[in-house]
């Protein structure tokens, strides 16, 4: 039985693994690979040990910083990052939950001017375990079911 | 760079509020300084509240500085669908402070995110309302001579009562503070504010019952039990008359207790409580004046 991922390997880039499957396209928008004009493959409803089912992306030829792939942590918290150069993997990484939110989500409260006017969200990280925080302007406090990713 | 503003009550240190606290002392021994000469100070209601525009606009007057604005946005530009942003833009080129009141949550935070002048939130929604607490605060450093050792009991809908939320984070800050919250159980005290509590080693104690128990009190601190907030109209009528304050339940009450109350008060404290020398709501709203012209003061730095 092939136990190879049914996704091309890259020579250098990066692969995001262990990404929930129903998370693989917000992350693809929160890293903005939309807008990416090097190869990109992805797998989805791949088979996980741990996960049941999970997705992959590789991304030939990029490579992250720190809190631009912590801003992921919200949609896929177990993701894997590994960083290849020449075909071998010569970083692996976790994401880490980043104490401050900017964008990516909307704010869950209809009364917060956020929601009124053209701002840029500001969340404050309280916990990570479920993930709760608090909105900077409107100083709701939202967890992980109230989320809405804009 | 941003100028200091007061958004939310957690924004002040606690020095802050002590230097509050004196300037607000020195303002009611001599209330006409001429502080805001030559100031031009923006009241922007985008909704209306006239106590709160009023307290405020005595206090700058009583400072001597002048006044630009509006009572209500449909007299304004914000009718003809200004955004918020361009509003404070414009204003914060032509005035030294803004103080504003607007029905949006967090609308106060973004306007001194804009704004190159100092912003004071004047009720953003049902977020905030710092001068409230502050003059709250003022009216109990009053009354009791210190802020520390205070036994402090909160009566009425503690759920979404703003004014009390924004006085038990304050009053983290003090030494030793004492709360009792009385509250029908679809408005008690949420967590949050529990576990803050806690974790500040405050001893806190939940009634449900309005009775005796308040002989133990320094502060008695009112609010209004709204039928709105109610799920279930039957559990209203239920409670509607439990949590009023008569004149005969003072009887065994503390020398120094002084009840307090946001206003406008509905039904909740008793008309009968009114000449008690122990009711200080009508005072607190006089303090009100003071405390706000302490806090234009402090922020624009003349004092
Ligand atoms: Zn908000």
């Amino acid at each position: 039985m092939e136990k190879h991922l049914k996704v091309s390997a890259i020579k250098d880039g990066t692969v995001i693994d262990h990404i929930p499957t129903k998370a693989l396209f917000k992350v693809m928008k929160i890293l903005q690979l939309e807008e990416c004009l090097e190869m990109i493959t992805f797998g989805n409803n791949l088979d996980s040990k741990a996960m049941g089912t999970k997705s992959i992306i590789k991304i030939a030829n990029r490579f992250f910083a720190d809190e631009e792939v912590n801003k992921i942590a919200l949609v896929a918290p177990h993701a894997k990052l590994n960083t290849i150069r020449d075909y071998e993997v010569i970083e692996k990484r976790v994401v880490e939950t980043p104490r401050e939110i900017i964008g990516i989500i909307n704010c869950f409260n209809p009364k917060c001017i956020t929601n009124a006017e053209t701002i840029t969200t500001r969340f404050e990280v309280l916990s990570n375990k479920p993930i709760t925080m608090k909105c900077l302007y409107c100083e709701k406090i939202t967890n992980e079911n109230e989320m809405v990713y804009s | 760079m941003k100028a200091k503003s007061l958004i939310s009550i957690t924004d002040f240190s606690k020095e802050e509020y002590l230097k509050i606290m004196r300037l607000a002392e020195d303002f009611e021994a001599n209330p006409n300084q001429e502080l805001l000469q030559g100031k031009v100070i923006a009241t922007l209601f985008f909704e209306p509240s006239t106590r709160t525009r009023l307290s405020f606009e005595t206090a700058i007057n009583r400072l001597g500085g002048k006044i630009i604005g509006f009572s209500d946005s449909s007299s304004s530009s914000v009718s003809k669908g200004e955004t918020l942003h361009d509003t404070i833009k414009m204003v914060s080129n032509y005035a030294d402070m803004i103080i504003m009141r607007h029905p949006m949550e967090g609308s106060a935070r973004y306007a001194s995110e804009i704004s190159s002048i100092p912003i004071i939130n004047a009720g953003d929604g049902a977020n905030q309302h710092p001068s409230q607490t502050l003059l709250d605060m003022y009216s109990m450093i009053k009354t009791q001579g210190t802020l520390d050792n205070l036994n402090l009991f909160m009566v009425g809908d503690l759920k979404y009562g703003r004014t009390v939320h924004s006085l038990l984070m304050a009053m983290l800050q003090f030494e030793n503070p004492i709360f009792n919250f009385i509250a029908p159980q679809e408005l008690v005290m949420p967590n949050e504010y529990k576990i803050l509590l806690a974790s500040h080693g405050i001893k806190y104690f939940e009634h449900s019952e309005f009775t005796e128990i308040i002989n133990a009190a320094d502060i008695i601190y009112m609010t209004r039990v709204q039928k709105e907030r109610f799920i279930d109209p039957v559990e209203y009528e239920k409670v509607k008359n439990v949590y009023i304050l008569r004149n005969e339940m003072l009887k065994n009450t503390k020398e120094n207790l002084r009840i307090l109350h946001p206003l406008p008060r509905i039904n909740e404290i008793h008309t009968d409580v009114d000449d008690n020398p122990k009711a200080y709501y009508f005072t607190q709203a006089k303090n009100g004046v003071y405390a706000r012209m302490a806090i234009i003061a402090h922020l624009l730095n003349l004092k």
